[in-house]
């Protein structure tokens, strides 16, 4: 990868000439897939597969309402794991996020339904109490140099614990507050749909076009138009055919346009801010990021935060989805699959690299997967051996492109 | 391979103030006193240097011009004037900036982002990308950089020689008067060295004194107008960088007692 010090190669900063700079072309491409650099991309294809195999075993699953039903299954999880990306994008982890979540949950239904809360304020809390979480969380682990591992997962009992308390007695609250239940059962009417697709290709697109024009006034290096095109192409026919699909049933769910919100909220913070750099930073070398002046304890703690935050938001969701709050709320698998849907989608556990958009496809593979063997009517023995074995897969794919790309660094 | 002299620079002192002046600096460390009345002198565009066993207080010595660990004692000049650095801020107020030997780089973050780290450009709550990059080009180009295929490249897959020069360029950001190097060619191959001290040679010519620790004489015999030799803390001595004075350094850093060694000695 590195090229040799005496290679002719164009010099960097040769004025005007753009031609001179080394331009991408598709056997980069290929070669930056191989090396995992192009984590999206990869998850991209993972789930081709997967939608092929189960489309091929089950003509139910890529009907109209099969794949709604997905997209609000995903919902809940997606946005608990747009919070596991900052974290691990830190190299930390967060192993309370599912405790978080219905802890959250309980509150927010507790508090509305046998305290008679507004419903809105009843959710600000329910937020709130992850945000506290996180910050406690995150400075045990940062003041007190504890592993983030260890802080969370005594977290994680406590939280579990303190949900137990809140939900009292009786152990499950039904949830009957419009206010609540509609985040998961609203579904956009057709010309809203159309609307929210039509506004975000055009969001896409032309960011895309103003950036490639000002970095050409500029004389910069610019991505290729056909990279361009192809890129932008892409994400228009998948809004469209997303569009298509869920208009030709219920419409499009409001808590997959949340979920779409956030991730794309996050990662103009992680890609466009100085806050979301130093996140990358840290998560690259904490050394280096604190000589440069990056308040890292103070980062990290409010990464914590964050994540925690939307712990509590995802718990709301899945609450207004399954329209009760019980005492496994939160609890079960959600952990380990918020963790892993990101990792599938390839955000490192090494930290430092990946891109807020992986809790979204993560979700949507593993998701998928579950969906899909549900279909299949398998047994939960085999869901879970499917899933673990489909979360090796990527980590192990995660691990060898960091060998590459340390040897490639080495020389 | 011809050393360049520089003799004028070293052996006539100019009559104008030097950049930078330390006389009499002290530093103890508990019962240990690491510098004891340590002198150094760097012109602007001259490249000093220098060089001791381990333990001799080179890196003390460095360590109280960035302020990491002010001195105790004596007195320290900018372009004449008495200064107090007592902290890493008042250093870089001064323009010296230091680059040290394990760099501080971020491997997956690409050649803009390590260059602006924590200081970068920003409109609003939004980086300035373009201008984070249009400067990168600018101070790559000014240093004469020709290794790099992008500044976009993850500085993880560049080589050592290459992510020294970042290291060196990120140094020199804020239009520095005085860079310090430690070690800078140090696991280095040698095609590598070759670009670095190039580079070296670079901030020399733009009127940039230069501070390089080495303990590797070939390199500093190479790219130096003046070596200093420090010994326990003190100054062993000072030659110009010419070949005949390799012996004489190598005696000083031991300790060896060379009779016409101190010749070049102000």
């Amino acid at each position: 990868m590195s090229t040799a010090p005496a290679s002719p190669a164009p010099a960097v900063g040769q004025g005007d000439s753009s031609e001179e700079h080394h331009r991408p072309t598709l056997g980069d491409a290929g070669r930056k897939l191989l090396a995992g650099e192009m984590g999206s991309l990869r998850v991209l294809i993972v789930l081709a597969i997967i939608w092929a195999i189960f489309a091929i075993a089950n003509d139910r699953f890529l009907t109209a309402i099969n794949l709604t039903n997905l997209a609000l299954q995903i919902a809940a999880v997606g946005t608990i794991s747009v919070g596991v990306v900052l974290v691990l994008l830190l190299g930390e982890i967060d192993l309370s996020v599912g405790a978080v979540s219905g802890l959250a949950s309980a509150v927010v239904a507790v508090l509305n339904v046998k305290n008679g809360w507004n419903p809105y304020l009843a959710i600000v809390a329910g937020l709130l109490v992850g945000t506290a979480i996180g910050l406690f969380q995150g400075s045990m682990s940062t003041r007190l140099a504890i592993p983030s591992f260890v802080v969370t997962l005594a977290g994680l009992l406590m939280w579990q614990g303190a949900q137990l308390k809140v939900l009292g007695e009786t152990g499950t609250v039904n949830v009957s507050d419009p206010a609540i239940t509609n985040i998961a059962g609203t579904f956009l009417a057709p010309w809203v749909g159309w609307a929210v697709a039509i506004l975000a290709i055009a969001a896409i697109v032309g960011t895309a076009l103003l950036n490639l024009q000002r970095r050409r006034a500029a004389g910069l290096e610019a991505e290729s138009m056909l990279g361009l095109t192809l890129r932008s192409g892409a994400a228009t026919i998948a809004i469209l055919a997303a569009v298509v699909v869920m208009n030709s049933d219920r419409g499009v769910p409001l808590a997959l346009v949340i979920l779409v919100g956030i991730c794309a909220a996050v990662q103009f913070m992680l890609a466009k801010t100085r806050f979301g750099r130093h996140i990358y930073a840290v998560g690259g070398d904490a050394e280096a990021a604190r000589r440069a002046g990056i308040r890292v304890t103070w980062l990290r703690t409010t990464v914590f935060m964050m994540a925690s935050t939307l712990a509590a938001a995802g718990g709301i969701i899945a609450a207004s989805r399954l329209l009760a709050v019980n005492q496994s709320s939160g609890g079960s698998d959600l952990l380990l699959l918020a963790i892993a849907g990101p990792v599938v989608a390839g955000v490192s556990l090494f930290g430092g690299r990946g891109t807020a958009w992986a809790a979204l496809l993560g979700a949507l593979v593993i998701g998928s997967i579950s969906n899909g063997m549900d279909l299949l009517a398998l047994q939960s023995s085999v869901k879970f051996m499917v899933t673990g074995a489909v979360l090796l897969a990527a980590v192990s794919l995660d691990a060898l492109a960091r060998q590459r790309r340390v040897s490639a660094g080495g020389t | 391979m011809s050393t360049t002299t520089q003799a004028g620079a070293a052996t006539a002192p100019a009559p104008v103030a030097p950049l930078l002046r330390l006389r009499g600096l002290t530093k103890s460390f508990g019962a240990v006193q690491a510098l004891r009345g340590a002198d150094l002198d760097v012109g602007a565009g001259e490249v000093v240097a220098l060089v001791g066993d381990n333990g001799a207080g080179k890196s003390t010595l460095i360590k109280a011009i960035t302020g990491v660990q002010p001195a105790d004692g004596g007195t320290i000049e900018m372009d004449g004037v008495p200064v107090s650095i007592k902290a890493p801020s008042d250093s870089a107020a001064l323009g010296i900036s230091a680059v040290y030997q394990d760099l501080a780089l971020c491997d997956n973050l690409d050649v803009v982002a390590n260059l602006f780290l924590g200081q970068e450009a920003h409109r609003g709550k939004v980086m300035d990308e373009i201008a984070m990059e249009k400067e990168s080009r600018r101070l790559l180009d000014r240093l004469a950089v020709r290794t790099l295929r992008s500044v976009r490249t993850e500085v993880g897959s560049l080589s050592g020689g290459q992510r020294q020069t970042v290291a060196i360029a990120r140094s020199m950001l804020g239009d520095p008067k005085l860079v310090i190097l430690d070690e800078p060619t140090a696991a280095l191959g040698v095609s590598q060295t070759a670009q670095v001290l190039e580079l070296v040679k670079t901030l020399r010519g733009e009127g940039i004194g230069v501070i390089i620790i080495s303990h590797n004489l070939a390199d500093v015999f190479q790219v130096a107008d003046r070596i200093v030799v420090l010994r326990l803390g003190g100054n062993a001595g000072e030659w110009t960088a010419e070949p005949e004075n390799r012996q004489a350094v190598v005696g000083a850093i031991t300790g060896a007692d060379i009779e016409n060694g101190q010749e070049a000695t102000p």
